[in-house]
């Protein structure tokens, strides 16, 4: 069973954000932490502008990301589940390699890949990669015997068992792994703009701004970012609390 | 309707739980398979089901050779294998939307099945209400008692209208009273539907209680079906009933003097 976020308790959450941060910015009291007053009415002036620009192409590369771990993890973490003898074989080294923070090869990808867009969004996509296969590989081999043999006795064969068991058994699960992960992905993207490119808000915030001590813009690009985050997080989550009703109820 | 004709099954290199193994189970009738646990019933259940091949012998069906599940067979099992992301309805509703899913090819539903959105949503509505849970439609599983679960697993079977039902210890995760409840259900819809029919249990009552016929099976390697003829079953709800008493302590009996201890 989990809980529900509300509408409230949202609410609640964003004015407390903000008083924390007018109360910081009150006691530093120094350009490096300029008040909320000054910052949000800077970011919804330039939103349109430039700043979007930023936004747009960092949104982007998530959900260019998103979608390419998404598509390539789902498909074997179900065959991975449901082949337990291929699982004994690969699973050691998914093992290894799951808790290896995934940014150290981003010299490596910029040299095998290039400094594109496509490695960027390859390296956010391995990253996804690995957190959907894992759950996906254990929803799917979790799935208990009689469930799947009483199924099969309706007459499901192997394309029904998948459109009706393995399919709806997973999607919550690959939501749950986005959802917590896209964090991450937002992390690594940060860095990984800010090198060669011109757009992206990781660019925006060090380059444009930081290292020139704009620090009003700078905190535009940080509340773009940071929104990035909390937008992902929360449309994956209303799209959760619709597939996954089982789990919220009381 | 069953035949079970010079069976051989072991799991891999172990010893083999039948040997020549052969029984009959005419139309109509309700069948019990009680053994100690580990004997050999579920694998029994699996062969018939057609979700176990057997390694000698065969299984004939209505005079067809079970290599597969087959669709018009009902199995209903201990786990009630209920989908816990789908509410009640969906779930009874699963097995029509497998059907729908492959259309009549025979292989995963019958050739002769039509499929008739109004009737079938019918069906659905009638079992659940036959088998007391309509109200709880659109709960999840998680939300229901395990009586209740057990429920809407047979009512998912039956909305398939089967011609046989296998059912593997159905009743033997549930509180005493509800259990005697759904021995009385089933005994009911076998005296109105005359389904063929086949329970196992390691439960002595209930097997007195479902079974107008009885195999025992025994802890080593099965040949010769050991099968009793129950006329109690269905006939009372009285367990104190000194003819049930007599019948029952005479199957323990023999679990006990085939080899084995029965609690
Ligand atoms: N999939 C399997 N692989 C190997 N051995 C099994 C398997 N399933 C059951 N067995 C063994 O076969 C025997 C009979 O099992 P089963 O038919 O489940 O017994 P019952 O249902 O009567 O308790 C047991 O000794 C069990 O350990
Ligand atoms: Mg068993």
């Amino acid at each position: 069973m989990k809980k529900k976020a509300t509408f409230l308790s949202s609410c609640t959450g964003i004015i407390m954000f903000f008083s924390l941060w007018q109360l910081a910015a009150l006691c530093v009291n120094r350009p490096i932490l300029p008040s909320p007053f000054v910052v949000v009415p800077l970011f919804l002036q330039n939103i349109t502008g430039e700043l979007g620009l930023h936004f747009l192409a960092s949104s982007g590369r998530v959900l260019a990301a998103v979608i390419l771990a998404t598509l390539f993890a789902a498909p074997l973490g179900l065959a991975l589940g449901q082949m337990p003898r291929l699982d004994r074989v690969i699973g050691p080294l998914i093992a290894i390699i799951y808790p290896i923070p995934k940014i150290i090869f981003l010299p490596v990808i910029y040299v095998l890949l290039g400094i594109s867009d496509f490695s960027k969004i390859t390296l956010i996509a391995i990253i996804i990669f690995f957190q959907i296969l894992v759950v996906v590989r254990d929803e799917a081999s979790g799935l208990k015997k009689e469930l799947i043999l009483s199924v099969k006795s309706l007459g499901a064969g192997r394309r029904a068992l998948f459109r009706y068991v393995y399919l709806p058994a997973s999607l919550p699960a690959v939501l749950t792994a986005l959802r917590v992960s896209v964090g991450t992905a937002v992390a690594v993207l940060f860095i990984a703009e800010q090198s060669l490119t011109n757009y992206g808000l990781g660019y925006y915030i060090v380059i444009e701004t930081y290292q020139v001590l704009l620090y009003p813009e700078m905190y535009t690009g940080i509340m773009g970012m940071g929104l990035l985050g909390v937008l992902l997080y929360f449309a994956i989550y209303s799209i959760e609390l619709k597939i996954s009703k089982h789990m919220f109820v009381e | 309707m069953i035949e079970v004709q010079t069976l051989r099954f072991g799991y891999g290199a172990g010893a083999p739980l039948f040997l020549d193994f052969s029984f009959t189970v005419k139309k109509g009738e309700a069948w019990t398979v009680i053994g100690p646990s580990g004997c050999g019933k579920t694998t029994l259940l699996y062969l018939i089901a057609g979700l176990n091949k057997p390694t000698g012998g065969k299984v004939l069906i209505n005079g067809e050779q079970i290599t597969r599940a087959r669709p018009a067979t009902g199995l209903v099992l201990q786990d009630h294998g209920l989908l816990p992301w789908a509410t009640i309805l969906e779930n009874t509703r699963l097995g029509l939307k497998v059907r729908k899913f492959y259309g009549p090819d025979g292989k995963h539903s019958p050739v002769d099945v039509k499929i008739d959105p109004e009737k079938d949503e019918a069906r659905i509505y009638y079992w659940l209400n036959w088998l007391g849970i309509e109200q709880l439609k659109d709960m999840y599983p998680t939300q229901l008692s395990r009586g209740q679960r057990q429920r809407a697993a047979i009512a998912r079977t039956l909305v398939l209208d089967p011609d046989l039902l296998l059912m593997d210890e159905p009743f033997s995760a549930l509180d005493a009273p509800i259990r005697e409840e759904l021995q009385k259900v089933m005994n009911s819809f076998h005296q109105e539907s005359g389904l063929t029919s086949l329970t196992v249990t390691h439960d002595i009552e209930e097997a007195v209680v479902l079974g107008e016929k009885i195999l025992v099976l025994s802890n080593s390697c099965n040949r010769e079906p050991k099968v009793i003829e129950n006329h109690i079953s269905g006939k009372t709800n009285n367990r104190t009933d000194p003819e049930f008493i007599k019948q029952c302590l005479e199957l323990r009996d023999l679990l006990a003097i085939r080899g084995n201890s029965v609690s």
